[in-house]
């Protein structure tokens, strides 16, 4: 008796097979890598059983070891049960992204893209605003030197750089009051 | 009397109310009764099944009365007793949720005629895993759950929900197979897959053999536990499934692998040679895990990155493989568990409350709804770590392990842990500033239901009666339940940690549970044989004295 080369040969080539296709984008093939892998690890299993031998039916008179181990192949029946399903689930899959996109292939996510375009300046938490936002600024109670005035310093002409934009400071500081409602086109929409 | 022999009931009453429920489908109102009912059962048992292994003890039960090493074999310990109680309590709050869900939209969202079947499989596949005392019994159980996922990750087959279920379903299924591998490949070796066997005959290995079956099982594992390399694919599939199967895949999926790993690591392979790299991607899986929330809007997303932060802290505890550091895990996961499902529950309720789950989109919850920032401050606060609650009392556990342990890389792994604490922290506070205490109308595109607040005299009308619908007294029970539940492990956490304790010492010692399955006269190998592994024997000679000294 000796191990089955032809066997692990092929377990092998399955494996290869396997792990090309599921590195595919097309869906399709990326199941058929997924099967592939299943039946190379039923192979696998196969061959932990050791050397082929007698069909397990218990007689006395033949010596136990000349019986297959009868195990692995109670594991390689669960394990094809279990594959047999995940196939038909992935082919339902399959159906479903062809039915709504027209098409098989892995789609990006969309949430991963744009989280990786947003620049690490955070308006909002990051902007130096050179203008007052708080209830009580400065100029109101004359901090300033210039005595007590309603306009805050630099009105009209200061700008904001948020990010690679530029803003009028007026603009980013009626966003930051209290009680402003986002109504107005922001900085975000001027640029475009 | 054997306790044990009631386990399996923990697998077949939720598989049973699968059944009943899909011949229900028809009959929405039964079909919630049925499930609920089971749920609730099944929680009793197992609540019944932790009582008498409280104080100690393993029973084991042989199904279809094969003897072990042969039939399968179940078993009920202090630990796994613990994990099936906490984890059905979670799946009961949960289902309550999704039934709350269901009534209040008029099932239009997701298809919950097949919810119920699909969820029960969900919970009976993880019970089986948690009591599988057979390494292919295990697999089977994983492969319960996992197949009862992918079902519950595409529920409605909206595009966002495919694309994220192909990359959870071809991410599972290679580490099941790569478990299946494993299985084999230890099965040639020994010629057994049940486990208290295993932990015998592994034993008689030679060392690199052992390394070889210990890392294809750790890698296997590792991707079921979203461990750092292996993670990748958690915060890209989790957030798109509805509130619900979020929720429960955060709290339970990735504990069920963590659960696999103690088990495999305690009881298989309780050499320390792995350690040092399990310790390492511990502290990348803490560190790297929490930077990536930081750079999330979405809170679900944010979230799904903190869970996979988390589960360092586990791997950590694991890794140290001391009583004090098992013991602290062991708590940890428990409370782990929950305080992510009540999170990921209250962003559903904030979704519906604000419209969206950005937290760009939403602001002034606070104020719009007081329950709703309860709700998200205390298991908030929890999950960063802040006295007194769970989270801080199992990281100060890990720490102090840490601290004993006293290896250059157990400190880096305290200060990583310090780190990943604070940073949890700011993640949770950026969250609570936007969505809670800006007002509503600093939200970027808020969406129409934030806007419509009561004073607002012409739309107060529609906003009083939606803000009923808005939040379905069912959602915000439950979740209230489950928030109270991580509170009282806090309470209790004196006996809990006791327990997590004695239940670590078990696992490390390991007699009792080779003696409950195989029998009293089994032989109970010296942790790592000492003739064939030179380099452990003394280590693991000094260990028992470092943790006595470590616990006084």
């Amino acid at each position: 008796m000796s191990v089955n080369l032809t066997l692990l040969t092929v377990m092998g080539a399955l494996y290869a097979c396997a792990i090309y296709l599921i590195l595919e984008r097309s869906l399709t093939r990326v199941l058929l890598g997924l099967m592939l892998l299943a039946n190379a690890t039923n192979l696998l299993i196969l061959a932990t059983g050791g050397y082929a031998g007698l069909a397990p039916m218990f007689s006395k008179d033949i010596d136990p070891r000349e019986f297959n181990d009868p195990l692995p192949q109670a594991l390689i029946l669960t394990s094809i049960v279990i594959s047999f399903a995940v196939t038909a689930f992935m082919l339902g899959i399959i159906y479903r992204t062809w039915v709504l996109a027209r098409q098989d292939e892995i789609l990006d996510d969309l949430e991963d893209l744009r989280v990786a375009e947003t620049p690490s300046f955070d308006a909002e938490d990051d902007a130096e605003i050179p203008v007052e936002t708080s209830e009580f600024p400065w100029t109101m109670i004359g901090s300033d030197g210039t005595g007590i005035s309603d306009t805050p310093a630099g009105a009209g002409t200061a700008t904001v750089t948020v990010g690679d934009l530029t803003i009028k400071a007026d603009d980013a500081a009626a966003e930051e009051q209290p009680g402003a409602r986002n109504v107005a086109s922001g900085p975000e929409e001027d640029k475009k | 009397m054997n306790v044990a022999s009631f386990a399996p009931l923990a697998v077949v009453l939720p598989l049973l109310g699968a059944a009943l429920t899909f011949l229900l489908i028809r009959h929405s109102q039964a079909q919630r009764a049925v499930s609920i009912g089971l749920l609730s059962l099944t929680l009793l048992l197992e609540c019944w099944l932790l009582a008498s292994v409280w104080e100690g003890g393993t029973a084991a039960v042989n199904i279809g009365g094969w003897l072990p090493p042969w039939g399968i074999v179940l078993v009920v310990d202090q630990f796994s007793s613990l994990m099936l109680v906490v984890s059905s309590a979670v799946s009961l709050a949960v289902l309550v949720y999704a039934t709350g869900q269901g009534m209040a939209d008029g099932d239009q969202d997701a298809p919950v005629s097949i919810f119920h079947p699909t969820y029960l499989i969900l919970v009976a596949g993880v019970s089986n895993a948690f009591l599988s005392g057979d390494l292919f019994n295990l697999y089977v159980g994983f492969e319960i759950l996992l197949t009862a996922s992918y079902v519950l990750i595409t529920l409605g087959g909206t595009g966002p929900r495919i694309r994220a279920g192909v990359t959870y379903v071809v991410v599972s299924v290679v580490s099941s197979v790569l478990f299946l591998i494993a299985i084999a490949m230890i099965y040639g070796a020994t010629g057994t897959v049940n486990m208290a066997d295993l932990a015998i005959k592994l034993a008689e290995l030679d060392q690199g053999t052992r390394t070889v079956l210990h890392v294809l099982l750790l890698v296997a594992f590792g991707i079921k536990a979203a461990v750092f390399p292996l993670s990748f694919w958690l915060p890209d599939s989790y957030p798109t499934a509805p509130a619900p199967v979020t929720a429960v895949f955060a709290g339970l999926l990735t504990k069920v692998g963590v659960y696999a790993m103690v088990r495999t690591e305690t009881l298989l392979f309780p050499g320390d040679t792995l350690n040092t790299p399990l310790m390492v991607a511990a502290l990348l899986t803490m560190v790297v895990g929490i930077l990536g929330a930081l750079a999330q809007t979405d809170i679900k997303r944010l979230l799904s990155f903190t869970l996979v932060s988390h589960i360092g802290y586990m791997v950590f505890g694991l890794a140290m493989s001391s009583v004090a550091g098992l013991g602290a895990a062991v708590f940890y996961v428990a409370h782990h568990i929950t305080i992510q499902t009540s999170l990921f529950l209250v962003t559903g309720l904030i979704e519906r409350r604000g419209g969206s789950s950005s937290m760009d989109r939403v602001a002034g919850l606070a104020k719009l709804s007081p329950v709703l920032g309860v709700l998200f401050f205390v298991p908030a606060m929890n999950l960063a770590g802040i006295p007194p609650f769970s989270g801080f009392l199992g990281k100060l556990g890990l720490l102090q392990a840490g601290v004993q342990l006293g290896t250059p890389l157990a400190y880096a792994l305290v200060a990583g842990g310090v780190l990943t604490s604070l940073l949890t922290l700011l993640a949770i506070a950026r969250v609570w500033n936007r969505a809670f205490w800006r007002k509503p109308e600093d939200a970027e595109h808020p969406d129409p239901v934030l806007l419509a607040g009561p004073e607002d005299s012409a739309t107060g009308d529609r906003a009083g009666k939606s803000n009923v619908t808005l939040l379905p007294r069912t959602m915000v029970g439950s979740t209230l339940g489950l928030v109270v539940f991580g509170v009282a492990l806090t309470v209790f956490a004196g006996p809990l940690f006791k327990v997590a304790d004695q239940s670590a010492q078990v696992m490390l010692d390991r007699s009792s549970y080779i003696q409950a399955v195989l029998g009293e006269d089994a032989p109970v190998p010296v942790i790592a044989n000492p003739a064939q592994d030179p380099q452990q024997g003394p280590q693991l000679a000094q260990q028992p004295g470092q943790q006595q000294g470590g616990q006084k």
